[in-house]
């Protein structure tokens, strides 16, 4: 429901304005004086020098690899289906697509591009991911000649993303899908 | 078996008594019977024809209303009471006069209890919840985690439920028991063992509307498993329809494994074009491809089934080799200069000197656009025979999708195909100078390239390049069925519309619109300019066709006398 706000009406300091402009004048003096005498440093010399970025920063999302070197994707398109700009467009396989890298997991994409010029770094794509295969990583500055070169394939994506382990869910189900293959089954 | 009663049109049946139930509270009328999905004959209305006439949901998972009923599945238990009787048997009453009501002590399948007089059914009842839950827990026991991986994933009755009425953490911590995966069952479908919850609708499917016993159940216990014969495959011309009952991932699609998620899916509904039967279909795709087909209910036509070879029929829709461009003299041109001269020409020809070939394949609104063209011309006209071979269930022997549509607009006589040999004739006495092809290649019927060498007008609307499209004098891409709106006259005399799904490659354009371009250059306005205008100029000309609207005919259609 839509809430209407009155507007207050200025008082005769506010609509001198000048108390809003000395305010304004005083952080910049205050500014001034601590980088002249102070010696505080408030400016850095990007790109040479760099932030240090904190845990949890929401830079450019990578696929990633699990720790046998496979793709963790296994194109469920959950993250095309989320990505609220529209960055993300995954080619399934198909029914007679290369073969998943990890047995067992059946599918994986057969291409996986995100378009950096789209892409919000929203954090979406990550948290919707029932696989754990794509992160956002720490790369802001992503730079190109053109429009193309932003469009991420999957060979460039897994080569940006390295390797973030798991518990390796598929592995594990087929260990113990083998197990039950003798006779007696242990379970 | 019979399937008579599944796919026939029912004529109108003998009044039933009517019974009077609560559902929820909810006092409502029901049949006291109603005819059985496989022989047709009354049997007792159940609980759960009951909830759905009351418009309460109850989940199922093996019961299907066109399949015969089982009660494996357990997720419709619903608690319910019936009138209490004194030893006089009479109704106990309470004190305001209402009928008391003995609680049944336990509940029971809603799919297979017949309702009765004054019975009343709770569907949401704390009990219900904690028994569907149960229900589903164990369901879940054996169930893999494969959403990410499965086809069925935002279809998947299993997702559906547990949302709606399962519990949010499993506590199962043993092992799941593991069984086959990707089994290839036939040509057409793979199965994997694990997720199935061998509710049976494949095999009763199989066995009772296809009539082709083929599936079972094999192993004991938690290893159930369904399989075919062994050496067997499952192939069988109905065989999908398993996958879209199928209310897990267990049968899956060959055809759209992997092929996209179904939640991208556009759904449009549509009509095969593969028969005369005309099954209704919901077409899917995404970003202009077609990705699948799949039946969609109308008891009048298909039930909810439809034949494999129709399902399949839709990848010509997206061939690289489509033509796309207007081709004047085998040159390219434009539409306006294509339509223009062609009325141009037309207009000069003298009577009887043009011919026209249609397509049983092209809407009812397009060969009437064409019939009037023919009478304006005194043209000779007919369209291509397509014979198949009918099976018992769906597919007709006539694989012309509106063969009756090309009969009541008057482009072919009652015997189609019988007056191209007429055509070729005057062709070759030069009788006949000008023709007009649509949609069909009749060099492979008796028009060859040497009589199309003679004339001086060949105009050609097609889909795909055949013999015929490369000797036209000007060359229109059409479209096809998916990618315009227009309607069928079925085998049966159904008229069913259908809704444009993608859009057409290139420069083609729907045949209707350049046809009434050309039409209104020879005749001037006619007064519509959209499909539905068309549609309705149309019924009031044609007998058979008098009191139909474009609007009336809905989803399912009307039913015309041929």
């Amino acid at each position: 429901m839509a809430i209407i706000v009155d507007r207050k009406s200025l008082g005769f300091w506010e609509k001198l304005y000048l108390p809003a402009v000395l305010g304004g004048l005083k952080v910049t003096m205050r500014h001034a004086w601590r980088s002249l005498f102070k010696g505080g440093q408030v400016t850095m010399e990007y790109p040479e020098q760099r932030w240090t970025l904190p845990d949890g920063y929401r830079g450019a999302p990578y696929l990633v690899r699990d720790q046998e070197g496979s793709t963790k994707c296994v194109s469920c398109q959950l993250c095309e289906f989320v990505c609220p700009p529209k960055a993300i467009k995954i080619t399934p396989p198909g029914p007679n697509g290369l073969p998943a890298d990890r047995k067992n997991a059946e599918k994986m994409p057969e291409e996986f591009e995100i378009n950096m010029l789209r892409c919000i770094y929203c954090g979406l794509c990550q948290e919707v991911c029932p696989e754990e295969a794509i992160f956002l990583q720490k790369d802001y500055s992503l730079t190109g000649l053109s429009r193309g070169e932003l469009i991420y394939n999957k060979e460039k994506l897994l080569a940006l993303g390295g390797t973030v382990g798991g518990i390796q869910k598929w592995k594990h189900k087929l260990e113990e899908a083998k197990t039950q293959e003798q006779f007696p089954v242990n379970v | 078996m019979s399937n008579a009663a599944t796919i026939a049109t029912s004529p109108e049946k003998p009044a039933v008594e009517s019974i009077k139930v609560k559902v929820d509270g909810h006092e409502i009328a029901v049949p006291r019977t109603m005819p059985d999905p496989i022989t047709g004959k009354p049997v007792p209305t159940t609980m759960i024809q009951a909830c759905e006439i009351a418009r309460r949901d109850v989940p199922h998972y093996c019961y299907h209303p066109k399949l015969p009923v089982v009660g494996n599945c357990r997720m419709c238990l619903v608690e319910f009471g019936t009138p209490a009787m004194g030893p006089d048997r009479k109704p106990l009453l309470n004190a305001d006069g209402s009928p008391k009501i003995s609680k049944s002590p336990r509940p029971a399948i809603a799919c297979a209890t017949p309702v009765s007089p004054g019975m009343e059914i709770y569907t949401s009842t704390p009990g219900v919840k904690q028994m569907r839950e149960g229900v589903l827990e164990s369901l879940l026991i054996n169930h893999p985690l494969d959403c990410p991986i499965c086809d069925q994933a935002g279809e998947c009755k299993l997702q559906e439920y547990s949302v709606d009425y399962g519990q949010s953490a499993g506590r199962f911590v043993e092992a799941k028991v593991h069984k086959p995966k990707a089994v290839d069952l036939g040509p057409r479908i793979m199965l994997d063992a694990e997720r199935c919850i061998l509710c049976t609708r494949c095999i009763r499917f199989t066995r009772d509307i296809a009539g082709d016993d083929a599936l079972g159940i094999v192993n004991r216990g938690s290893f159930n498993t369904i399989a075919t014969f062994p050496g067997m495959p499952f192939d069988n011309n109905y065989t999908l329809n398993t996958v879209d009952i199928c209310p897990v991932g267990a049968l899956t699609s060959k055809d759209f494994r992997f092929q996209m998620r179904v939640w991208f899916l556009k759904e449009t509904k549509s009509v095969c074009s593969s028969c005369a039967t005309g099954c209704n279909v919901v077409v899917g795709s995404r970003e202009e491809k077609i990705y699948r087909l799949e039946p969609r209910q109308n008891d009048a036509v298909n039930a909810t089934w439809m034949c494999d070879s129709g399902r399949l029929n839709y990848k010509w829709v997206g061939r690289q080799d489509r033509l796309k461009q207007v081709q004047i003299r085998n040159r390219p041109g434009t539409w306006t200069a294509a339509v223009h001269e062609i009325a141009a020409s037309l207009k000069k020809a003298a009577q009887g000197s043009v011919a026209i070939v249609a397509s049983a394949r092209q809407t009812n609104e397009e060969l009437w656009l064409l019939s009037k063209l023919k009478s304006r011309l005194g043209a000779l006209s007919d369209s291509v025979p397509r014979q198949g071979e009918a099976d018992r269930l769906l597919v007709s022997a006539d694989g012309n999708p509106n063969s009756n549509g090309a009969r009541l607009t008057r482009i072919c006589y009652t015997e189609m195909g019988s007056h191209i040999g007429q055509i070729a004739q005057g062709i070759q006495s030069g009788r006949i100078k000008a023709l007009l092809v649509f949609g069909e290649d009749v060099t492979l019927h008796g028009i060859g390239p040497d009589l199309l060498a003679k004339l001086d007008l060949l105009v050609v609307s097609d889909i795909l390049p055949n013999a015929t499209t490369a000797l036209a004098h000007f060359l229109l891409p059409g479209c096809a069925h998916f990618e315009k709106r227009g309607s069928f006259t079925n085998g049966k005399g159904r008229v069913q519309k259908f809704m444009k799904a993608v859009e057409p490659p290139g420069e083609a354009r729907a045949e209707w619109e350049f046809l009434h371009e050309i039409i209104e250059q020879l005749g001037g306005s006619n007064g519509f300019s959209s499909i539905e205008g068309l549609f309705n100029q149309m019924a009031a000309d044609i007998e058979a066709f008098h009191g139909l609207k474009w609007a009336d005919l809905g989803d399912s259609g009307k039913t015309v006398p041929i």
